[in-house]
């Protein structure tokens, strides 16, 4: 029995090729490397994501859609926007992170290592087109993750969080798992269009079984994008990793997660859209309601951005409830400039660590703009952003998703929606307040490093807020372009 | 007939054996029936003209990991009656879960919920139909995208695991073998020249 096998068009994979072949060399440079020389390492490291984006914009098709490996594997205007802009992200948080490392003695080559993993894993998911591949890019995330947060390994908080979210993450996988096997069972098929096709021709016959399957795939996409009530990881971990890492799990990883909500019910299960569009309803509004309320709450900067992230999440799923293309646009537009956002406010409360010293705390940030105006300034424009408010990205970002929604007549989730960031709005600009008109609770006043290089990209960062802020068809019509 | 009779043999066995797992006192007695659960289900799915999986299962759990299973075990010493506290306690609410879920499952099974007429009933293959091969010809063709990454994965595994765990210790003594190659009779030896007895 000899079939004929032609081969795949490897073509389309080039930019996983890069990153795989340049992160193996760089896990053998380290090797050699001593100490004192660990930036090169870094610079190697950026150079491979660098690498990368320009592989993703040689081989991305003009329009349209590429697909290879048997159909497991696509490239799409999609996954162009979302795999550079993983890249982009993932840049930062390598550039951001570099003094944070050096000054708690983890400035190792590991990090960059899993680092380029986990973003190997991320572009994976990013251009999957079969259960199985989503599966295991998402796989290859996590392990890469759970090792990064029990980097450093003097921290007992550090330890216990990566065993939180091992244990958590493994079973949101399973669960996950284990809907997809059930998916597989009824259509016989892992090909993520087999099985739309094979959903269309079995939802009038088999709808509870499929509706049966479809909540297990939600849960682990809840867990995996961190919606209530599958929420309880994040605050913990957030807080108990090393602010480098924090910074790292707080960006990159929502576009992925998003790209496989994207990959899985609206190119996979579209055909239960009625079905997943209500489960998405309950989970959106409850992020909606406890991040926002229970953020207002927190002492604990680090835990009070995961509080936002959870609200931010509500909204995304916004986008994808109104099942329009627009709504997906709006969705992917807000995915992206949140990770930009949160970048810039992780990256100024990195800079504010120093040698034994882990600053967390929100009353760590007073009198912040007597020490250094220019970092309060970025984290000001950070906030603003965050809680929506104009000419900052983050007020286009809330209102295209509400747009999208009433569009399909919705008016009740855009309203509620509202009111949640109005009370959002508070937490946001106490941490305004506290940095401006607070005088700092210690005689020390708050050092900050003056590394030019962070000084000016973190500033570039923030500026991109305004900037897309002011022409969001920068961004916008490259997302209106992924589901046109 | 004959098959009926293996199955429901292997499958009594496999469920007995799974039960004594977690009944059994002696934790080396309930690895050794955690191999015997495995053998046992590998000859299910040799009934299931599952070869390849079945004699994985065998080479891979029974062979290497539950005799790994079984050191740990023997090398940790466990105290059991810990293990064992607050069994009492939270039976109830244990079986409370367990008859919670059997119920959903008798319900879901006994319904008519998932239909099987979509799915054919398989068909035997022939007696030279080579499942080993049938794997092979797919897992680097078709799925050969999902095989590499996964080998990433494996990779990650054992970077991650040699980062968490690989360190120095100050009181850990290394063996330096060029220095040991070149210590002399000087370095090691001293002769003392003591004088004879007078008695």
């Amino acid at each position: 029995m000899t079939t004929e096998f032609v081969p795949p068009d490897l073509m389309p994979a080039l930019p996983e090729m890069v990153m795989l072949g340049m992160t193996c060399l760089v896990l053998v440079v380290d090797l050699f490397l001593p100490q004192e020389k660990r930036g090169f390492t870094l610079l190697l490291s950026i150079s491979t994501l660098l690498l990368a984006v320009l592989a993703v914009g040689a081989v991305a098709p003009s329009s349209g859609s590429v697909s290879s490996f048997g159909g497991s594997f696509i490239l799409d205007q999609l996954a162009v926007v979302l795999k550079i802009a993983t890249c982009v992200v993932t840049i930062l948080v390598f550039i951001y992170s570099r003094d944070y490392l050096k000054d708690h003695d983890i400035y190792r080559g590991e990090y960059y290592v899993l680092g380029l993993f986990a973003t190997l894993g991320m572009m994976v998911m990013i251009s999957a087109h079969s259960f199985l591949l989503v599966y295991l890019g998402l796989e290859l995330l996590s392990l890469s993750l759970y090792a990064m947060i029990a980097f450093n390994r003097n921290s007992l908080a550090a330890s216990e969080s990566a065993m939180k979210y091992f244990v958590l993450g493994a079973m949101a996988s399973g669960l996950l798992l284990y809907g997809i096997s059930i998916f597989y069972g009824i259509t016989g098929t892992l090909d993520i269009n087999a099985v739309s096709a094979a959903i269309d021709g079995q939802i009038e016959q088999n709808p509870t079984a499929l509706a049966f399957a479809l909540t297990f795939v939600v849960v682990g996409l809840a867990f995996k994008l961190g919606a209530v009530p599958f929420h309880m990881w994040l605050p913990d971990i957030y807080q108990g990793s090393p602010t480098a890492v924090t910074l790292f799990i707080g960006t990159a990883p929502k576009i992925a997660a998003f790209a496989m909500a994207i990959r899985l019910l609206v190119d996979g299960l579209s055909g239960l859209q009625l079905d997943w569009s209500q489960m998405l309803t309950a989970l959106a509004l409850a992020s909606l309601a406890l991040g926002n309320v229970i953020a207002v709450a927190q002492t604990n900067f680090k835990r009070l951005l995961a509080y936002s992230t959870i609200s931010h999440v509500g909204f995304i799923l916004l986008g994808i409830i109104a099942g329009t293309a627009s709504g997906f646009a709006s969705a992917m537009f807000y995915t992206i400039t949140y990770a930009i956002t949160s970048a810039v406010a992780f990256g100024v409360l990195i800079m504010l660590n120093r040698k034994g010293f882990e600053a967390e705390n929100i009353s760590d940030l007073a009198g912040l703009n007597d020490s250094n105006p220019w970092y309060a300034a970025l984290l000001a424009i950070a906030m603003f952003s965050m809680a929506g408010v104009p000419p900052t990205v983050g007020f286009y970002a809330k209102l295209s998703v509400l747009q999208a929604v009433v569009q399909i007549d919705m008016i009740w989730l855009a309203i509620v929606a509202v009111l949640f960031s109005v009370i959002g709005l508070f937490y946001y600009l106490r941490v305004i307040k506290v940095m401006y008109f607070d005088a700092p609770a210690s005689e020390q006043a708050i050092t900050i490093k003056d590394a030019l290089d962070v000084k000016v990209i973190l500033g570039a960062n923030s500026l991109s807020l305004i900037v897309l802020g002011i022409f969001p068809s920068l961004l916008m019509a490259y997302c209106l372009l992924a589901f046109a | 007939m004959v098959e009926s009779i293996i199955f429901y043999v292997f499958a009594i066995s496999t469920v007995t054996t799974a039960t004594a797992v977690v009944t059994v006192r002696n934790p080396v007695h309930a690895a050794l029936f955690l191999v015997l659960t495995f053998f046992t289900s590998a000859i299910i799915w040799m009934t299931l003209e599952a070869e390849f999986l079945a004699i994985t299962l065998v080479l891979v759990y029974v062979g290497a990991v539950m005799v790994l299973f079984v050191f740990v075990v023997m090398m940790l010493d466990i105290n059991i009656a810990l293990l064992r506290e607050g069994f009492v306690r939270y039976l109830p609410l244990g079986l409370l879960v367990a008859l919670v879920m059997l119920g959903l499952m008798v319900s879901v099974v006994t319904s008519d919920i998932f239909v099987l007429d979509a799915a054919s009933e398989p068909v035997p293959k022939p007696a030279d139909y080579s499942n080993t091969e049938a794997l092979g010809r797919v897992l680097y063709t078709e799925h050969v995208f999902a095989f590499e990454v996964a080998a990433v994965i494996l990779l990650v595994a054992i970077i991650a695991a040699i980062a968490l765990t690989m360190r120095k210790r100050p009181q850990t003594k290394y063996q330096d073998p060029a220095s040991q190659i070149r210590v002399r009779k000087a370095d090691r030896l001293r002769i003392v020249k003591m004088p004879a007895g007078e008695d």
